[in-house]
């Protein structure tokens, strides 16, 4: 397998969120807009190449029977480094996700990308693949923000488009389970027919 | 009555799966047959009740004096982690049948988000042991309330005739979604 495809099956081959179904907590419960299902995404980005990284350097020394908990501390680390940044950078972003920053550590694609892809294949692959995942994630959960944005509210990334009322159930918690129950339904029938 | 609102809170108001969406792995995972969602619904009750009280002592009498509070998600990871294996350990050598009910069930909690979920929960609540406990017990029964449900609707949806589109979890998911619909109706009763 080359390194574009490497790269490139995380957005629909091999997604995340619509395919494998990984990480449906965040998914769910951040996606209210499209700004903030970007912000969740990129940061769980950042920690899913971190700990691919450094994984895939520590593969060698790690004993077998202590691996899953060496990687939980691994990613727990990076989270904790991305909980500090953005409490600092971007308190309000910080504050709207709540608790689903440190819960990125639960996150069973971080953990399955480590145990599944990192612990076994080269640096730069692990590097390009834990690229690949977090942005197909992040696309998955900017598209599900987006339409969850425009049928509940009228507008995208915070700008208007539509006046009158907004079908206000679809930025609610129900809301978020039915728009991915039809997005998925989409993404299956469109990797059928290709 | 204030453990009550804690109580009636935190099954209904804000259940912790339909509202808060945490726990949503196992929720779709094993929901397939109630008697499978009964044992994960037990070991989940067991496990969230202990570590929320083992990661309430950690922060009260070993993060806060030391002021490493920063260290709280990597090392309630490590507890819950480290929890679940000794459980695991314990019930084993105690007691085959219950190990025999649960045993499959407890590797998969270290990983659900709404075991670290209600400790972290806890913490930014501020409460006290009691209270901490309380909430724990009355949060794995609103998962267990929600699991079980969905996991009866799951069995009826098999024997539908359900459009090829949709089969599987798709349809699982807009189902998912009419229940937390039906959970909004307790909305502001605490």
């Amino acid at each position: 397998m080359n390194q574009w495809q490497n790269f490139t099956k995380g957005f629909i081959k091999e997604n995340a969120v619509f395919v494998l179904l990984l990480g449906l907590c965040p998914t769910l419960a951040v996606t209210s807009s499209a700004i903030n299902g970007l912000g969740m995404g990129l940061a769980t980005t950042f920690v899913l190449v971190a700990s691919n990284m450094v994984v895939t350097s520590v593969k060698s020394f790690i004993p077998d029977k202590v691996r899953i908990p060496s990687f939980i501390v691994i990613i727990a680390s990076f989270v904790t480094i991305v909980e500090l940044v953005m409490q600092a950078y971007t308190p309000a972003l910080f504050d709207t996700l709540g608790i689903f920053i440190p819960l990125i550590v639960v996150n069973c694609l971080v953990l399955g990308r480590a145990e599944g892809f990192a612990s076994k294949q080269s640096f730069l692959s692990s590097m390009i693949d834990g690229l690949g995942m977090g942005l197909g994630f992040t696309f998955a959960l900017t598209l599900l923000g987006s339409v969850r944005e425009m049928l509940g509210n009228g507008s995208i990334f915070d700008v208007k488009f539509a006046t009158g009322d907004a079908i206000l159930i679809f930025i609610l918690q129900p809301g978020a389970f039915i728009v991915l129950g039809y997005l998925i339904a989409l993404i299956n029938k469109l990797r059928k027919t290709t | 009555m204030e453990y009550f609102g804690i109580i009636i809170g935190a099954i209904f108001v804000s259940n912790i799966v339909l509202a808060q969406f945490l726990g949503i792995c196992p929720f779709l995972g094993v929901s397939g047959k109630v008697s499978t969602s009964v044992g994960m619904s037990g070991a989940v009750l067991f496990v969230m009740t202990l570590a929320t009280l083992v990661t309430w002592l950690i922060y009260v009498y070993v993060l806060l004096p030391l002021g490493i509070t920063f260290l709280q998600t990597i090392s309630f990871i490590l507890v819950i982690a480290a929890l679940v294996q000794m459980v695991e350990i314990i019930l084993k050598k105690v007691s085959p049948p219950l190990y025999q009910a649960l045993g499959i069930f407890l590797p998969l909690i270290t990983t659900n988000c709404a075991v670290l979920g209600v400790a972290l929960l806890t913490q930014s609540k501020n409460y006290d042991l009691l209270q901490a406990i309380v909430f724990a017990v009355a949060n794995a029964i609103g998962f267990g309330l929600a699991m079980i449900l969905f996991s009866g609707l799951r069995e009826h949806l098999n024997l539908m005739m359900v459009p090829k589109g949709m089969r599987g979890v798709p349809i699982a998911l807009v189902t998912a979604g009419i229940l937390a619909m039906a959970f909004m109706g307790f909305a502001g009763m605490v």
